[in-house]
Formats: structure tokens, sequence, C-alpha cells
């Protein structure tokens, strides 16, 4: 290993991989020492199949996303687990704010979920179970805020102002369009008028 | 007319520049409370190791008090600490306490037997519960309750002297007189 620099760097590397990629990376570098001296080529190809698998991993990773929610945590019944999920996915964390409760590793986020699976697991629907944390929390607590007279401009707004755009560029165009239809044949006292600025011009 | 209308674009800069002045100035910690004037949430906690009474909501009736979240795993508790002992020498309210998520039954009593103890009735909070009930996103947090068991005023972070004479004493001192 010590006279293979390369091999100590991806060691190093395995530290903050999670372990189905250290191990999926530990299978690679045993086949190159399998190989021995093979070349270059096959070297580097190898690198990129690495590479693709690394990419592969992380992708699939922030896919499903790291999980907060612990295994002791969860309900036995899937479909109130699921239900639980669900809620908790809309409960926004009061400590770290732009994450839910699903997500977060805080404690009162913890202490929350534990709260919304008790309810669920008590028979509450999900509609009681939010507004239960909403008469504690307010609507801050709620990561889709509700439709209602303090929020009409935040739902309303994008779509008033798109209406108002759409009508300043409607009445833009038709002044333009007004102006260009006027007379496209000169009057008759305009036409006595160019012919004199013509004459004028060529004495 | 149509000169007025180069001002338009103006004015909505302006507008949308008030609301983001005063937007952005704001501490996104401090989430206005939804229970002000509404009964405390029914809990009823039981005591720190060590003690014999617990704390509950219907001890908070009959005259006004304070209602102070604190844990002794919690830094600005000890920076108000000094200041609520205060508080009880001077015996301007009394202030109960709800040691909250103590991972250990002993570090809350531990933590008060090394500072001084500020409160009269303590309740164990260990799993949030009167925490969540009464919508706490951090700890110190401080409600004023009046005689009827009602929450009036609640105060995010460490009291201080300064908080304390302009925000909270003037509000203890009408409901006390009222």
């Amino acid at each position: 290993m010590a006279d293979h620099p390369r091999a100590a760097t991806r060691l190093s590397a395995l530290y903050a991989m999670p372990p189905n990629l250290v191990i999926a990376s530990a299978a690679g570098a045993w086949r190159s020492r399998l190989a021995g001296k093979d070349g270059l080529i096959r070297r580097r190809l190898r690198l990129l199949a690495m590479t693709l698998i690394v990419a592969l991993v992380l992708a699939v990773g922030a896919a499903t996303g790291a999980r907060a929610v612990q295994p002791g945590e969860t309900l036995a019944d899937p479909a109130l687990e699921g239900r639980a999920r669900e809620i908790s996915k809309e409960l926004r964390c009061l400590v770290c704010q732009n994450q839910s409760i699903d997500d977060s590793d805080a404690e009162l986020a913890h202490d929350l979920r534990i709260l919304v699976r008790e309810r669920v697991a008590a028979g509450d629907s999900n509609g009681e179970v939010v507004n239960y944390v909403v008469s504690r929390y307010g609507d801050f607590v709620l990561l889709r805020p509700p439709f209602k007279a303090a929020t009409y401009a935040l739902w309303l707004g994008p779509a008033v102002i798109l209406v108002i755009g759409l009508v300043a560029v409607a009445v833009y165009y038709r002044r333009r369009g007004a102006g260009r239809s006027g007379p496209e044949t000169l009057t008759e006292s305009e036409r006595r008028r160019l012919a004199g600025l013509m004459e004028d011009e060529a004495s | 007319m149509s000169r007025l209308l180069f001002f338009i674009p103006l004015a909505i800069f302006l507008v949308l520049a008030g609301y983001f002045w005063v937007g952005l100035g704001k501490d996104p910690h401090e989430i206005p409370s939804v229970l002000i004037d509404q009964p405390v949430p029914a809990f009823d906690l039981p005591p720190v190791e060590g003690r014999d009474r617990g704390l509950a909501s219907a001890d908070l009736r009959g005259e006004v008090s304070l209602l102070n979240v604190f844990g002794s795993w919690c830094v600005a508790c000890v920076v108000e600490h000094p200041f609520l002992m205060e508080i009880k020498a001077d015996g301007l309210v009394p202030i109960h306490g709800i040691d909250w998520r103590e991972k250990d039954r002993t570090a809350g009593p531990a933590w008060l037997a090394r500072r001084g103890n500020p409160y009269t009735l303590i309740g164990d909070d260990p799993d949030s519960r009167a925490a969540i009930g009464l919508g706490v996103t951090g700890a110190p947090e401080t409600f004023i309750i009046d005689r009827n068991g009602v929450i009036r005023y609640k105060h995010v972070g460490p009291i201080t002297p300064e908080n304390w004479e302009t925000q909270l004493w003037p509000i203890i001192r009408a409901l006390q007189r009222g």
C-alpha cells in the first residue's frame, strides 16, 4: 500500500463515503490488484467506471434523501406510518426552519415526529394532527402557507402581476398598431406641399 | 398623464424596498405566539429528581406568575439565570420552571444545585410534551401568566435587565395591579 501513492489517497477518501460505496470501490481496488500491471488505458477505463459508480450512488442517495426518521420511531402499521410521513413532510422544523420535521435531525423535530405518530395511532385524521400543531405554533409551522385573507397577496400576487403585464403588453401593441393603420396615401394638400418642396429642392 | 406612468416602476420599487427593508430586518426565530390571551394548554409534569412536587397547568392559577422553559444543556439559560435569581430575591413575581429535554433526570437538579434555584415549582419535560403544547421552539422562553391561568406574553431568549424593564415588568405590574 505504502509504495502505491494512489492507493493511499483512495483509502483516505473512503472515510467520507457511505458503506455501499466503500464496498464498490474496495472491489474495484481488489480487481486491479489481481490484474497486476495492466495497460494505462484499462486503468483509465476502470477509473471512469468507478467515477460512474460514485455518481450513481450519490444520485440515488440524493433522490431518496437522507432521512432523519430513526428506526425506533416508526409505527408498525405501514398505512399509519405512511400517513405520519405525509404529515411530517408538511410541518416545518421550528429549529432549522427550512426543513420539514421529517428531514430534520433536531431534537424538537424528533419529539414532534413522535407526537404526530401518537396522534395518528390514536385515530386522529391528518387534518386534526396538523390543526393541533398549528394551534400551538401558528401557520408558520406549515411549509405550505394556507390560502386565507392574510396570504391572498402571496398566492394571488404572481397571477395579478402576470395579468397586469399582459394588459400592458396588449395596450402597447394596440397603440402601436393604431399608429400604423393611419392613412397610407397622402392627402391632396400634403401632395401639393410635397410637390412644392421637391421643386424647391430641384431649383 | 403619460408622464406620471413613468413613475409607476419607481413606486413599485419603493413599495417592494419597503417590504424587504422591514422583512429582512426581522429575526426569523421570533415567531409570534398564537397562544397569547389563551389559557395555558393543559399539562401535568412530574417532579424532577429529588423533589416531590411537579408542575401542572392548574398550578398556574391564582396569581400572576412567570413560566420559564430551561434546560441544563441550554447556554443562554446560564446567561439568564443570575437575573432570575434577582427576581426571586426581590420577590417581584413567582417563577415556575419547565426543565426541558434533559437526557438524564439528575442533570436539571444538579444544574440548579450548582447555580441556585429561582423556581417555585419545577416540572420535568424530557419528551417535550408541555413544550410542544406551549409552542416552544427553543430555550429559554418565558411566558407571563395572569391570575386566571391565561398566557399574556411570551418572551423568546434570555431575560436581561433591559428587556425586563422595557417589556416584561410593565406587563407583570399592570396584571398584578389589575
